[in-house]
């Protein structure tokens, strides 16, 4: 019981994460109409940014703080540079793209900081366990992510629902000529959204640094389930990202949790190890193509269009 | 007949020419590395038109296509270990393993449109690659070797370097044949009318979504046989051959030799690969000129390689 309650915070946790990269892509998507599947090397620079910056200060505050704000100028230029020009394309002409953007940043951060991989150490404050539930000891840190994460979800739902600037996204989303014939730079417009987009992203990566190690590559397999909670939410909605986020990071975690003991008791001993890990990632892409067979829009569609 | 000789169809024709004396010169200066990256371009470029199939004519972006390389080469490999070696039943058994699977997914995700379908491709090719690895008995995340190639009879023995290839070249010729018998087809008019106007083509009484139900069976079938050529080829199976950056290499393939013939992403894998082995020589860090290429193709070069050709002819 205890076990399952830890699990659950940890899917919790991986939901939270998944919902920092889910609401950018979806956003991103939304308003620019854009497949953005370089979304996870920005997830990667941003843990790159705070192993660094956080080194460099010696502070995880102040290294974590500088790496959105890095990130966040990283995403801006490279709209302004490449995306850009990529609105109004085709799909499979933003696919070609963005898959080119995840060999160069791939390549780049092994030529910066090395193929080795890099560590981002933790407070001391942070290292204790907290007991959430009588007998229920749970890490100190994985508590700040789910914090963090709310309050950076309320935000953006404050930013986006309550503020001009979102007012003006949510109109550039569902009407992109008009905003911009009633006098709104619609090109500054989406060079802000894309780099908080990116600047989400790099949050997410840097608050997962600590719990797995820094290394090229580790933005594509989470970024996979992003685009699977992007989906199952109906792109573009934000709710549908949050909600999607917390049922796939909550199945993703219990599966591995669990299924590995129930493969054990229909199978051999051995089948277990390997094969459980491998059905509970399977299961979310199942769960995915379920959704999109009989709700192709997704559980929370858009209501634009 | 002056528009035989434009530059795309010189180009065209030296790449075959190359391609079908590459063993001779490799004979003669005993290159047996350029024999077997030339074998893995002809597979992957059958590979790549078989997604462009679906792809460039059928307007269909399969971001999941590796998956039947990986199932082709599993089904193989499976069948090999359990102790079937002959080819005779380990091919036809993986290509109906592969249309099975074609058959399931198309009839699942053609229900969906644009960035769905190719996300959802993507989600049925990486289901394939968990299950792949949940297969302990076959070597699980490691992958298997694979002790035997496919057996023939006396008279075919695919461990001979030269034999291997021109099999693999006459059967990118067969698949470039019927590929291209298909596009030019009532079938691939249907399939290429659905791709710029479904709605229309519905109206006019094609049932399209059985058409392009078939073509992505065929895709997916063809794509099989490569799959167990290279399988075969490299005496070894592994998950990541379903992986999805696999699948992005085909899209790039295809886009990058360009879409609207057949043969262009036969061209697109034979530039892609070269381009990867010779950056390779020069920096470990190939993908800071492969990324911006990409990048410049998907904004400057919609056409490719083939649409670049065409160009120069008109001047």
């Amino acid at each position: 019981m205890l076990y399952l309650i830890e699990q659950c915070l940890n899917g919790i946790q991986l939901g939270m994460l998944l919902f920092l990269l889910a609401a950018g892509l979806t956003l991103i998507f939304g308003i620019m109409d854009l497949v953005n599947l370089a979304h996870g090397s920005l997830y990667m620079i941003g843990a790159y940014f705070a192993a660094t910056f956080a080194a460099a200060t010696s502070s995880f505050i102040t290294g974590a703080a500088l790496a959105v704000a890095a990130t966040l100028v990283v995403g801006m230029v490279l709209e302004v540079v490449a995306i850009r020009r990529l609105y109004g394309r085709d799909h499979l002409d933003h696919v070609l793209a963005t898959f080119g953007l995840i060999l160069f940043f791939n390549d780049l951060v092994r030529w910066i900081w090395g193929p080795a991989g890099m560590s981002l150490p933790l407070p001391m404050e942070m290292l204790t366990a907290v007991e959430v539930l009588p007998g229920v000891f749970y890490p100190a840190f994985r508590l700040v992510i789910i914090a963090a994460t709310l309050v950076v979800a309320v935000l953006l739902y404050i930013l986006v629902m309550r503020t001009r600037v979102g007012m003006l996204i949510r109109a550039g989303a569902s009407n992109r000529e008009m905003v911009g014939a009633l006098g709104i730079n619609i090109k500054l417009l989406y060079t802000l959204v894309f780099g908080l987009g990116a600047a989400l992203a790099g949050f997410a990566g840097l608050m997962q640094a600590p719990i797995l190690t820094v290394q090229i590559g580790m933005g594509e397999n989470i970024l996979l389930l992003a685009f699977v909670v992007i989906i199952i939410g109906g792109i573009g909605s934000i709710r549908g990202a949050f909600v999607a986020a917390i049922i796939v990071g909550v199945m993703d975690t219990i599966g591995r949790a669990f299924l590995p003991d129930l493969v054990r008791t229909f199978v051999s001993a051995g089948a277990g190890s390997s094969a459980g890990p491998a059905l509970s990632s399977m299961m979310v892409y199942m769960l995915m193509a379920i959704v999109l067979v009989f709700r192709p829009e997704g559980l929370f569609p858009a209501t634009s269009k | 007949m002056s528009g035989l000789f434009t530059p795309r169809n010189v180009m065209v024709a030296a790449v075959l020419v190359l391609l079908a004396l590459m063993p001779v010169y490799c004979a003669l200066t005993a290159n047996t590395f350029l024999m077997s990256f030339f074998t893995r371009v002809l597979i992957l470029g059958m590979a790549a038109i078989s997604l462009n199939l679906i792809m460039g004519f059928g307007g269909m972006v399969s971001f999941g296509h590796a998956a039947y390389l990986g199932i082709g080469g599993y089904v193989f490999g499976i069948l090999a270990k359990e102790g079937v070696t002959s080819g005779l039943i380990q091919w036809p058994a993986a290509l109906l393993i592969c249309g099975l699977f074609a058959l399931a997914v198309g009839a699942l995700s053609l229900r969906t449109r644009g960035v769905y379908f190719i996300m959802i491709t993507l989600a049925f090719s990486q289901m394939a690659y968990y299950i792949a690895i949940a297969l302990d008995r076959y070597g699980g995340d490691d992958g298997m070797a694979i002790q035997r190639r496919s057996q023939f009879g006396d008279l075919v023995n695919l461990n001979n370097r030269t034999f291997f290839y021109y099999l693999c070249f006459v059967l990118l010729l067969a698949t470039v044949y019927l590929v291209w018998r298909l596009v030019n087809s009532r079938f691939g008019l249907v399939i290429q009318g659905a791709r710029s106007n479904e709605r229309r083509m519905r109206a006019i009484g094609f049932p399209t979504f059985r058409y392009k139900l078939v073509c992505f069976v065929i895709a997916g079938v063809i794509c099989g046989l490569a799959g167990v050529l290279l399988a075969n080829f490299s005496d070894f199976i592994n998950p990541s051959a379903m992986n999805w950056i696999r699948s992005g290499d085909l899209i790039v393939m295809a886009v990058l030799g360009g879409m609207g013939t057949v043969l262009g992403p036969l061209i697109g894998a034979v530039a892609f690969l070269m381009l990867e082995e010779v950056l390779s020589r020069f920096t470990e860090f190939q993908g800071l000129i492969l990324g911006p290429l990409l990048l410049a193709v998907a904004l400057y070069a919609r056409g490719g390689i083939d649409g670049i050709l065409m160009g120069l002819r008109r001047g």
